[in-house]
């Protein structure tokens, strides 16, 4: 079932969607059968709103509707059935009934934030903590996680209900991580954000731009974990590298999918809003907050937003900052960014010297990112025959289409030309 | 990323097999669906192709399509069926498919699927 809910409806309700499961959970325990019943409830909503008009207390409408889904299905369960008279015997009678309008609770904001860290238990395939933080924090259905992840819908639902089944079994308790753990845990929990924002900016445009909604989706649910947690550096870090990132988007590919580097984007298509509020937010968390990669990302993200012209690029700083990204999260990813950097200010050999490093480090043997690097830092050294070899042997290594199509059109540049 | 896996073996191997091999492959090629299938890794069901004197092989010469009977491929061993995994590395998806039997009794060649998602540079 797909919701025909208007943009509005569908931002109310994918709002409301944790406040509901966290008030459900906390009342009856039960997250598996919760978590469906909720779902039931949204879908419900996105089919009668739209018609009937919201009502004036939607969060009220949804839980009630939700607690009694749970109820049937607690109920019509026989095997349950002992569970369910002892529940109903420590619950009283009121709670069975939604409360009036006035008599609502406010929405305990530590529901969303505990949610997040439940979907990403470190004990949850990463492939079910990106479906269960998109279904039980995000409000997406099944169909709709399935079709931005390009995956059938039942795979989706047997992610989902493995991941519910993990949390039931290990008994993850409904509440906040320790605070020795909490660090650690919130690290995972960025890290999935991350992953969720990455898989929908990397599809190009055509029938992959259903996919671009988790970009989307990626930046709602970190602006509701700022909002939770206004002093960590990381987590306005992260909210500053999706926003300075997605400000290229309309730039970074042409109609027909394929990809646009950096240096030849039209930059008048870059977002400047985004631009401005990820270059705001970054410069106030690395002044004030620790140190840490997702900030660094950001801040030279931010100064390649900042350039009018790709020519006007502050290397120098984007080196001191890789150089700093090395010491705090070395990879060898970093190390290849680094060597680019390196190149363009003191020049393609010294570049290509570092990228010798790498030579000799199985994280990236055979991998078709470092022969692209190399081969362009050779483009700018002059050495026209290495280069052409390495944009060939960087396109038979991709798994992307687009990508192989830009490194081949590389490689045949620097023959046609000869 | 996801991952085709293509079963080989030769034509008529399946036949050949004792019928107590040929229940052991069954029930074994059923678990092994089923456990990949609940981890959310395997996709769908998983194809067995028909014998390959069955397909036709298409080429178009000269804006002419040419259209010949299989069976088309000299190798001893033939694609036999296919089905897709979605998992983290290749080395997952190799690791998963040393549990289908096809791959104790023949052979299964893993290779990544192209995708349309890429990252400029």
């Amino acid at each position: 079932v797909t919701s025909r809910a208007g943009p509005e409806v569908e931002d109310l309700l994918r709002g409301l969607a944790p406040q509901v499961l966290g008030s459900l959970v906390r009342r009856y325990g039960n997250f598996d059968l919760a978590e469906d019943a909720v779902q039931e409830a949204l879908l419900a909503a996105a089919l009668r709103w739209p018609e009937q008009g919201v009502p004036e207390n939607p969060r009220g409408w949804l839980t009630k509707v939700a607690s009694r889904r749970l109820i049937d299905e607690l109920r019509s369960d026989r095997a349950r059935q002992r569970r369910e008279e002892a529940l109903a015997a420590r619950v009283p009678a009121a709670e069975f009934v939604a409360p009036a309008p006035g008599d609502e609770q406010p929405p305990d904001e530590d529901d969303t934030l505990t949610l997040l860290f439940l979907s990403s238990h470190p004990s949850l395939s990463p492939a079910s903590q990106l479906a269960l933080t998109l279904r039980a924090v995000g409000g997406l259905t099944t169909a709709e996680i399935a079709r931005a992840f390009l995956v059938p819908e039942a795979t989706v639902a047997q992610r989902i209900s493995r991941a519910k089944q993990t949390i039931k079994s290990s008994g993850v308790p409904f509440s906040l991580p320790p605070e020795p753990e909490r660090a650690e845990r919130l690290r995972v929990v960025l890290q999935v954000l991350y992953l969720i924002f990455n898989e929908g900016y990397t599809a190009s445009s055509g029938p992959d731009l259903q996919r671009s909604e988790l970009t989307a989706e990626a930046i709602r649910l970190t602006r509701e974990l700022r909002r939770r947690l206004p002093g960590d550096g990381e987590v306005a870090g992260l909210l500053a590298l999706m926003l300075l990132t997605d400000a290229r988007r309309a730039a970074r590919t042409r109609a027909d999918g394929s990809l646009v580097p950096l240096a030849e984007q039209d930059r008048a298509l870059w977002n400047r809003s985004y631009i401005e509020e990820g270059v705001a937010l970054v410069t106030d968390s690395l002044s004030r907050t620790q140190l840490g990669p997702y900030q660094l990302q950001a801040a030279i993200a931010a100064v390649h937003d900042e350039a009018a012209r790709a020519d006007d690029t502050d290397w120098p700083q984007i080196l001191a900052l890789y150089e700093l990204l090395e010491r705090v999260s070395p990879s060898p990813m970093v190390l290849l960014n680094h060597a680019v950097a390196l190149a363009m200010v003191r020049g393609p050999r010294a570049g290509l010297e570092l990228l010798g490093a790498l030579d000799g480090d199985d994280r990236l043997a055979g991998h078709y990112r470092l022969d692209a690097v190399r081969a362009h830092l050779l483009e700018m050294a002059g050495d026209r025959d290495g280069a052409r070899a390495g944009y060939r042997s960087a396109a038979r290594r991709t798994t992307s289409l687009p990508e192989r199509r830009y490194l081949e059109g590389r490689a045949g540049q620097l023959t046609d030309s000869r | 990323m996801k991952y085709v896996a293509l079963v080989y073996n030769n034509p008529g191997a399946f036949e050949a097999l004792s019928p107590a091999d040929r229940d052991a492959l069954m029930s074994e090629a059923d678990a092994y669906l089923k456990e990949f299938t609940e981890t959310g890794e395997l996709l769908g069901e998983g194809f067995a192709l028909a014998d390959s004197s069955t397909g036709k092989t298409v080429r178009v010469r000269g804006g002419l399509p040419a259209v010949t009977d299989g069976p088309f491929a000299e190798a001893k061993e033939q694609l036999a069926g296919f089905y897709v995994l979605d998992t983290d590395s290749i080395e997952r998806a190799a690791e998963i498919v040393t549990n289908d039997p096809a791959a104790r009794f023949w052979a299964v060649e893993v290779r990544p699927i192209m995708d349309t998602a890429g990252a400029e540079m």
